[in-house]
């Protein structure tokens, strides 16, 4: 696969992770805000939570996270991915301000903004230093 | 004394996590073919991983010792305190990994460290 084609589809899965992260926390908040404490004793308090629309968007939108991560690490560095993907955390603050109606304190907007700036110079660097290993086809 | 053993295993446990889902995922191979019925054959061959099950365990450690964590202190503690994973993952990624971390990434992951303790205040 060409360096080129390699980034694009790097950049996509990286975008897919972080967006499929903040989704399932936010649909998850959605859900669970309005329920009070869940009752871990309860079999049909469990159920009833997981039967919730906006629990079981969460729930499949961070198994999509999970897989899309494992993917992700199938061939780009450790220390490429992690900086990168907790872009989610600035994102998650911004969702809960615009959906959520969450307040930003000036400290939160300053961890934003390192945030941003950690993944900027992560990102300038190579996605993979070790030697890769083919697998799995191609398309 | 006893929450900065926790803060170490949450931390420790989750880099190392981490580190072997790494290390399954490259002896894996490159994931290219996203159909269901390619990604069905991964998951057959993931399941067997030794990796991939130790890092499930560790990250479930990981998990424990952040709730107990959170038995003892405040979450606005917990949190900050915890971002120091993100230092001990690109140490592992360097020594564990082999991977090439230039200052970029050492100054990159320090960042999100030190955003991920202001975003938790």
């Amino acid at each position: 696969m060409s360096v080129g084609r390699l980034r694009l589809k790097t950049r996509i899965l990286a975008v897919t992770v972080v967006v499929a992260n903040v989704a399932g926390n936010f649909f998850l908040s959605l859900g669970l805000r309005h329920r009070g404490t869940v009752g871990l004793g309860s079999g049909a308090a469990w159920w009833e939570t997981l039967a919730n629309p906006w629990v079981f968007l969460g729930i499949s939108a961070l198994i999509v996270w999970m897989l899309s991560r494992l993917a992700l690490l199938s061939w780009a560095d450790l220390s490429w991915v992690v900086p990168i993907t907790a872009s989610g955390y600035a994102l998650t603050a911004l969702v809960g301000r615009m959906f959520l109606g969450e307040q930003i304190s000036a400290a939160r907007w300053c961890g934003i903004l390192l945030i941003t700036l950690g993944v900027l110079l992560v990102r300038s660097t190579a996605i993979r230093t070790t030697r890769g290993r083919h697998s799995g086809g191609t398309s | 004394m006893t929450h900065w053993l926790l803060v170490g295993i949450v931390a420790l446990s989750a880099s190392m996590g981490d580190a072997l889902q790494t290390l399954g995922m490259k002896l894996h191979g490159e994931i290219h073919d996203f159909r269901p019925r390619a990604l069905m054959g991964v998951a057959a061959r993931l399941v067997r991983s030794w990796h991939l099950g130790l890092s499930l365990v560790l990250l479930g450690v990981s998990f424990a010792a952040f709730l107990l964590l959170l038995s003892v202190v405040d979450l606005s503690f917990a949190v900050p305190a915890t971002a120091i994973e993100y230092l001990s993952t690109t140490l592992l990624a360097r020594y564990l990994l082999g991977e090439k971390v230039n200052w970029q990434r050492w100054a990159g992951a320090g960042l999100v460290a030190c955003g991920v303790v202001l975003l938790a205040l």
